[in-house]
């Protein structure tokens, strides 16, 4: 066969800009991120405000989520099941919910029912029913929720390695939904006091990209948002620092099972860090495409597990940083060792010109992959309001991304990833995992419950 | 269509080898798809072989002829694009979305793989894979609660000698057994281009993309054509309900409910997938709003059709109970939101809403080059003909009452319910 073995080279690359957007502030305070994007007739209306879990006191741990949730649930002029239909009716679904930094609202439908989308979506923020049987439902949801998580080894370990990187004081140390103590504590009248004291304009943006004019959207929401009024609420500070300066481990059991969950990691950087793209880059090689250090190493050298990844959590606080796999029961110690293995060199070995070429060129030219969709410019937007990123974050990410060096790979690792206070979960069990853990001495190990605080 | 301001552009042809192809420009973004489906799943697989066509979807990025193991990946990723394979009970898909550019890579990649994957096959690499897909199966299934669900569910509705009736990631045992003699058998009879459809979406020229098609696949040869399956057909309904009961590691029960319906793409096809959604998508449908919301009996439901194209496709009911509702009330509930849609129909404006959010999703899936890539595939494997996607919109819309009120009536019946349910190990409601 006349087999084709010169590979393809690739022609020129068409030009691609994130889109375009305006940023208006409303004498009220309210701000208005609009992008135009005229490719199909669909349009996404996005409200975010800044107000996340961080924010919230300790012992309401989950109000922020539960408050969110409960946005869905009716409002002042339709109850829940009426507010769920109107919004069938414009072909929209919609969703609510609260992260670490931020609430959202968002929908996308047809762009010619933007104006009762909006207002209808506007309603859901700013007049919520908060019907004491929809509220309790709902912390009954997430308290089944929080049941389940203790069989389903994956999530649990994810929640509490989480958790476990931040001091006892911390509103981080109780994972972002709360915890069977602070849910079941939670109120309605707290979800009102939550609202009227967060839910100010000046604390949020409503970003709306799709098939829409700016001066179009202006004018709706000059008409139906400038009269929302209510004051700012000054956010507390947050502690973001680590509980343990050495290393340790914990090892949650679960009898019987044919793999352990594995975590490893520790308190990361802040979004807003100088370091970002270093260590962004830095992550994709050790941990990040397929290709990476660690997936290659457990996964196709040893063939230990499915798959193996590393991740920096960014948020306005410090969020974790961890490397995440489920191994085979038998190879638990191993796979620690080797994740550890990689962790070192990745201090100490440079990466080749091929491995920072192939994730830099990766991050390059996936980003205009990244933006496809309304849903997604929309959530851009929403980030870049609620990290506070600089106007051009966008147009300049590539450019960024291309410029770092492998000199600059290295620093971050040897920087920012502590070999000196990594903290690890196991969740596996214990009678095979506890004595392999044992002769890894990676520090002092305990055994943890599967109460979630 | 009525919300799009023309329907998506189409052009399929087909190489003397068999291989059809469909194209879809859309020159907004410098961003193209490229998506293969070969017409083969587990379905296909001998007895004795079971999770075979999913091993086999890991060993083509193991390399080809003059592409090293998981190069595949390493130059798709370096390329700047995404990329993946999955493997289903009747088809095989492998899919990469690259800048326009890089086209030719990605259809060189996947031609160098359909028409020569062989040389590069070894005992190691498929030693390797067998492991990472037996700790794939521990984590998906074995290690992760009701994760047997996927193979339960297919098993209890289709009899012991039904193609879709086996699991598809496999027994171990059977994983074990699979030998390179088995690849390579594998490979000739089903990787072949007549067997396959390529279909590439988004910034491409249609003239240069034929004409690369034709560079790199024209000369693969053609197969020997498909071996017979067994015997799909089954009846329309299960004639009796049946239920299996299965303890687990799990900490509350969950029911799975599935009705036989008519096949993907049929003209019955579609008021069933209203009903799905009817029953089971957000918060304003019949099971939210009487399990979760008002009779608190579920913490979460859904409703979805698994969109089988042979035999019967399946309409599939999930619901988790709260924590201390018996199985017997959810069971009982989710029934009695069955009984009260054949006996009462569709209320008024109802069916409206639901057409209006399968329209928006259906509109909104068009954004991303490789869902539109994906699903030119599927109607070209399916059906044999890729313009049915404009077709969509329509024939949701073409549904009416009545029509919901006689799938309900045919196919929501106690005579037509299999139930697979989950109960805690050691009793109700115990972690």
């Amino acid at each position: 066969m006349s087999a084709v073995v010169v590979r393809p080279v690739p022609g020129p690359s068409r030009p691609y800009r994130f889109p375009s957007f305006e940023r208006i502030t409303l004498p009220n305070g309210l701000e208005l991120i609009i992008a135009p994007v005229k490719r199909l007739p669909l349009v996404t209306i996005r409200f975010v405000l800044d107000v996340g879990a961080r924010q919230e006191p300790r012992n309401a741990a989950g109000l922020a989520s539960l408050t969110a949730s409960a946005l869905a649930e009716g409002t002042e002029r339709l109850d829940a099941g009426a507010l769920a239909e109107e919004f069938e009716l414009l072909g929209g679904s919609l969703s609510t919910y609260a992260t670490w930094d931020a609430t959202h609202a968002r929908t996308t439908v047809l762009s010619s029912r933007l104006e009762p989308a909006l207002s209808l979506l506007s309603e859901v923020v700013r007049l919520p029913a908060f019907a004491t049987r929809e509220v309790e439902r709902l912390k009954e949801e997430r308290l089944a929720e929080l049941l389940e998580l203790k069989t389903e080894p994956r999530g649990l370990a994810d929640e509490r390695f989480a958790s476990f990187l931040y001091r006892p004081t911390s509103r981080l140390r109780i994972q972002e939904g709360g915890s069977e103590r602070t849910v079941g504590q939670l109120s309605v009248d707290d979800c009102r006091a939550w609202h009227t004291a967060q839910f100010a304009p000046s604390a949020t943006a409503l970003v709306i990209a799709g098939d829409v004019d700016v001066d179009h959207v202006v004018s709706l929401t000059s008409d139906g948002l400038a009269d929302w009024r209510s004051p700012s609420t000054a956010v507390p500070g947050v502690d973001d620092g680590p509980d343990r300066e050495y290393s340790s481990v914990r090892l949650l059991d679960r009898p019987g099972a044919p793999q352990s969950e594995l975590r490893l990691g520790h308190v990361g950087l802040r979004r807003n860090h100088p370091d970002y793209f270093d260590v962004v880059v830095m992550n994709a090689i050790l941990g990040g495409v397929f290709n990476s250090r660690i997936n290659m190493n457990l996964r196709e050298r040893h063939a230990f597990t499915y798959g193996a990844f590393s991740a920096f959590e960014w948020r306005r606080d410090a969020g974790p940083f961890l490397v995440s796999t489920a191994v085979a029961t038998p190879v638990t110690a191993q796979a620690i060792r080797e994740v550890l293995t990689e962790l070192a060199r990745m201090q100490s070995a440079p990466p080749t010109d091929d491995e920072l070429t192939l994730s830099t060129s990766y991050l390059d030219g996936v980003f205009p992959i990244r933006f496809e969709t309304t849903d997604a410019i929309a959530g851009a937007l929403a980030s870049l309001r609620v990290l506070r990123l600089e106007n051009n974050f966008y147009d300049t990410y590539r450019e960024k991304v291309r410029s770092v060096t492998a000199q600059s790979v290295v620093l971050a690792a040897q920087q920012h990833i502590h070999l000196d206070r990594m903290q690890v979960l196991a969740v596996g069990d214990r009678a095979h995992v506890e004595p392999m853990l044992s002769e890894l001495s990676l520090g002092p190990t305990s055994i943890v419950g599967d109460d979630d605080e | 269509m009525s919300s799009l301001r023309a329907a998506i552009p189409i052009q399929t042809s087909r190489l003397e080898n068999g291989l059809l192809v469909t194209l879809s420009p859309d020159r907004t973004a410098p961003i193209v798809a490229v998506n293969i489906w070969y017409h083969v799943g587990s379905a296909n697989e001998r007895e004795g072989r079971t999770g075979f066509a999913h091993l086999f979807e890991h060993m083509l990025f193991q390399g080809s002829e003059h592409v090293a193991a998981n190069e595949h990946f390493e130059l798709i990723q370096r390329a700047g694009g995404t990329l993946n394979g999955s493997t289903w009970l009747d088809r095989t898909n492998y899919f990469e979305t690259v800048p326009s550019q890089q086209l030719e890579l990605a259809l060189w990649l996947e031609a160098d793989r359909m028409g020569r994957l062989l040389p590069a096959m070894t005992q190691e690499k498929l030693d390797t894979q067998r492991d990472v897909v037996k700790n794939e199966r521990r984590w998906s299934v074995d290690n992760q609660p009701y994760g047997s669900w996927w193979e339960k569910l297919p098993a209890l509705c289709f009899p012991p000698s039904h193609p879709f009736h086996h699991s598809l990631m496999g027994s171990m045992e059977d994983l074990s057994a699979a030998s390179l003699e088995d690849v390579a058998a594998f490979f000739r009879t089903w990787y072949t281009p007549d067997n396959a459809v390529l279909s590439i979406a988004g910034d491409v020229d249609p003239d240069e993309a034929l004409e690369l098609v034709e560079r790199h696949f024209g000369s693969i040869p053609r197969g020997n054509g498909r071996p017979p399956l067994a015997p799909m057909a089954v009846a329309p309904t299960f004639g009796a309900p049946s239920r299996e009961v299965v303890a687990d590691d799990v900490a509350v029960p969950r029911v799975f409910l599935a009705c036989r319906t008519p096949v993907f793409g049929s003209q019955g096809y579609y008021p069933a997938s209203a009903i799905a959604s009817m029953l089971g998508t957000g918060r304003g449908s019949r099971l939210h709003r009487s399990l979760v919301r008002e009779g608190q009996l579920a913490s979460a439901v859904s409703a979805f059709t698994f969109d089988l194209s042979k035999g019967s496709d399946l309409l599939v009911i999930d619901a988790t109970a709260r924590p201390g509702v018996s199985v017997e009330a959810l069971e009982e509930g989710i029934v009695s939101v069955l009984d009260e849609l054949r006996r009462s129909g569709p209320r008024p404006g109802e069916l409206d809403r639901v057409l209006a959010q399968t329209e928006t999703d259906f509109v909104s899936s068009m954004q991303s080059a490789g869902d539109r890539a994906e699903q030119l595939s599927r109607f070209a494997t399916y059906h044999g003909d890729p313009g049915l996607l404009n077709e969509q919109v329509q024939r949701y819309r073409a549904v009416k009452d009545s029509d919901v009120r006689a799938t309900a009536a045919e196919r929501l019946g106690p005579d037509n319910r299999a139930s697979l349910v989950y109960v805690p190990r050691n009793g109700e409601a115990s972690p």
